[in-house]
């Protein structure tokens, strides 16, 4: 049995490393699309808006497989055009795409909410001194919109987190997959084995879950120093 | 030889022209404070000299030298390049209404910001100037490392307006700075902003602060639905008034000096 | 691709009388468990606003560990867990409820949803605005006529915003009874690819259904919001 739950241990490594890029990726492309949402210029908010819209729409389940297999398919039609073997995409590279781009729809939703909480006279007094779009952006923008995103940031974390149970769907070696193969090998009086392994699966995830509130926890304590008001 | 001279300024907002042709030129240390009612134009025009608001039409010279502005979008005059732009704003500083000091730095940091990362000053220098500039405005030293959070608003005002300082602006200019103040803080701010005039610091001031215009000014301009009403010293303008707008204005005033 | 569209249309909308499928079937899914995941979230929200402090740690346990483990994961457990136990196979009535997948799947989908509801309502009942209890205690009125007449209802409209999301995320939780075997609409996409191996046609037509259940929801939602919100705006 300990072999098996080491298993279960680097299956939730995985599944952090997993989370982890998903979310790096998902911020990034949660960025791009806030600040397309909120252009002045059609090219940029339209497709913005058509592409948080229609993800959004669509259950996070039929996008991976939809995106997967259409993605191996048009691989497969390459590699038989060029006469080469067949490539297996790498499902960690396949979670994390899908995932990223997915969630991106989230956090471009997140993203641009914390935007448009910063208030405008910081933006206006940063151009009236003569600093660049790119300076206003980097060093006034981003670390007041930090704050008001952190509350997003860290639900959509939970959620992405969640989700990479699905990854195990298309083959990832995760924590679920490693469970399914612990089960598979055990057997146990009453058939308790399947139940235990699960279970364990679950407390891990609790596990994850409650350090991931101390850390968002203690991150909204840094990034609101100086906001709160000392009492006079 | 004028510090600041603005030509003929134009300002719509779609069909609403907000500045139907006002200029002003300013020379070396003068201090001219601009007085209307809301809706007049004032912050308007003032906000259109650092080209945080785009005129239809108008020049803009300082020191003698013309601001190059070119048709953009929408027929609204800019600044000829991005650099030219900065170049501007290098030496016309403001300080707002709402102080609109960044928040998430303390009160040395939101000084020394542009200084080092627009004009390239030396951090160092920059600090020594702010810190300075923040004994100039009254402020003791403990201030330097508190977020705005933790001031009061003249306190943040008076950080605005060291903030401001510290750019070696040529040129000042001062958007209602004691209009969103609690009546017990706006003296403290009114004092600053006398000590710099007693500098000989070229200052355009927007205010509500009857009074204190007539101490602080060289000249007053009042304003009245986008147009310049009448214009001259303070003892003229205040006291004499000659126009029945600037009457009307004055006694509804009356009320709310401060000295 | 007009093959696959052809063989599958039916059961991608609803299949036949008694094999429901494709859309009809992740309608009902959806509809069975927000509907009894939030009559059992009234009750479980205002023990865990109001009850004694055991009743609300224990509620509040329950909320923790559905809110806090994946869907996927309970909906193992339940399917493959619990009737993976001789215990319950061999039981009469247990086993023949947890043979059965479509049970399974409900019993899962609807725990999950109850524990987010009752979160979300307890959150709203809390911020009951203390003027209207004051207001309500002061003319006599306490215990379950308090809570029927006064704090419930407003209780549900603060929520409405809350809830309106939560049943738009359910209803996109349960493309996990495809998983489960369970005939929806996810369920019927996989099999025409199994079938054809054109992956855009078959999860794409799925895509599309669910996003046209989606807006229908969220505009039917919206509608509620203005005829129920209308208190709360200042207009």
């Amino acid at each position: 049995m300990s072999g098996y739950l080491q298993q279960l241990l680097v299956g939730t490594v995985v599944t952090i490393e997993l989370a982890a890029v998903s979310l790096l990726i998902a911020f990034s492309i949660g960025l791009i699309g806030a600040v397309a949402r909120l252009s002045s210029s059609r090219w940029l908010t339209i497709p913005a808006a058509f592409y948080t819209t229609l993800i959004r729409a669509v259950p996070d389940l039929v996008l991976m497989l939809l995106l997967y297999y259409s993605v191996q398919n048009l691989v497969n039609l390459l590699t038989d055009a060029l006469g080469q073997p067949q490539i297996e995409i790498d499902p960690f590279l396949a979670g994390v795409s899908v995932l990223g781009f997915i969630y991106g729809a989230y956090f471009t939703e997140t993203l641009r909410g914390a935007v448009k909480a910063v208030p405008r006279g910081q933006l206006e007094a940063a151009t009236a001194f003569g600093l660049s779009p790119w300076q206003v952006f980097w060093r006034i923008l981003f670390p007041q919109m930090m704050r008001f995103a952190l509350p997003g940031i860290s639900n959509n974390w939970q959620v992405i987190l969640k989700a990479t149970a699905l990854v195990s769907i298309i083959g990832l070696h995760e924590v679920i997959y490693a469970a399914q193969g612990a089960i598979k090998g055990s057997s146990w009086p009453g058939g308790a084995h399947v139940l235990f392994y699960l279970l364990m699966v679950a407390l891990l995830y609790l596990v994850l879950t409650i350090l991931s509130n101390f850390l968002f926890a203690y991150l909204e304590k840094r990034y609101a120093a100086g906001f709160e008001r000392v009492a006079r | 030889m004028n510090k600041l001279a603005v030509e003929n300024i134009h300002k719509c907002y779609g069909a609403t022209q907000v500045l139907k042709g006002v200029s002003l030129a300013a020379r070396a240390g003068e201090v001219i404070s601009i007085l209307g009612s809301s809706g007049s134009g004032k912050s308007t025009f003032l906000r259109c000299i650092n080209l945080l608001e785009l005129p239809n039409q108008g020049a803009i010279w300082l020191d003698d030298q013309e601001i190059k502005l070119r048709p953009g979008k929408h027929g609204l005059l800019r600044a000829e390049s991005g650099r030219a732009l900065q170049q501007l704003r290098t030496k016309v500083a403001m300080v707002f209404q709402s102080f609109n000091l960044w928040s998430h730095l303390t009160a040395l940091q939101n000084i020394t910001e542009a200084p080092v990362h627009v004009k390239k000053v030396s951090k160092s220098e920059a600090i020594a100037k702010a810190r300075a500039n923040l004994a100039k405005v009254g402020l003791r030293s403990e201030v330097e490392n508190k977020y705005p959070a933790q001031l009061s608003g003249g306190q943040q005002q008076r950080v605005a307006i060291a903030r401001a300082l510290t750019m070696d602006p040529e040129v000042m200019l001062f958007d209602e700075p004691t209009s969103a103040l609690d009546p017990e803080l706006v003296g403290e701010v009114l004092k600053a902003i006398q000590a710099l005039a007693n500098e000989g610091r070229t200052m355009l001031i927007v205010t509500h602060e009857i009074n204190f215009a007539r101490h602080v000014s060289d000249r007053v301009v009042f304003l009245s639905q986008g147009k310049i009403e009448e214009e001259g010293p303070p003892e003229e303008v205040l006291d004499r008034p000659k126009s029945e707008r600037l009457v009307q204005f004055l006694s509804g005033t009356r009320w709310h000096v401060t000295n | 691709m007009i093959d696959l569209i052809k063989q599958y249309w039916l059961p991608f909308l609803w299949g036949s009388p008694d094999h429901i499928s494709g859309l009809a079937m992740t309608l009902w899914l959806t509809v069975i468990s927000c509907a009894i995941g939030f009559v059992f979230s009234l009750p479980l929200s205002v023990a865990r606003a109001a009850g004694p402090g055991w009743i609300r740690r224990i509620i509040w346990l329950f909320t923790f560990v559905f809110r806090g483990t994946p869907l996927y994961v309970q909906l193992l457990i339940i399917y493959s867990g619990i009737y993976g136990l001789d215990f319950v196979r061999n039981t009469p009535g247990l086993g023949s409820f947890f043979k059965v997948a479509l049970n399974c799947t409900i019993l899962a989908f609807t725990l999950n949803t109850c524990a987010y509801m009752t979160e979300l309502l307890t959150g709203a009942l809390r911020a009951t605005p203390r003027g209207e209890l004051e207001a309500a205690h002061s003319l006599g009125l306490a215990g379950l006529n308090l809570y029927r007449r006064i704090v419930l209802p407003s209780a549900l409209r603060r929520a409405l915003p809350a809830f309106s999301n939560e049943v738009i995320l359910m209803l996109h939780a349960t493309s996990l009874a495809s998983v489960a075997t369970v005939p929806d609409l996810l369920k019927v996409a996989r099999d025409a690819y199994a079938d054809y191996y054109l992956p855009f046609p078959a999860f794409g037509i799925a895509a599309l259904l669910y996003a046209c259940l989606s807006v229908t929801f969220i505009s039917l939602f919206r509608k509620a919001e203005q005829k129920w919100l209308k208190h709360l705006s200042t207009t």
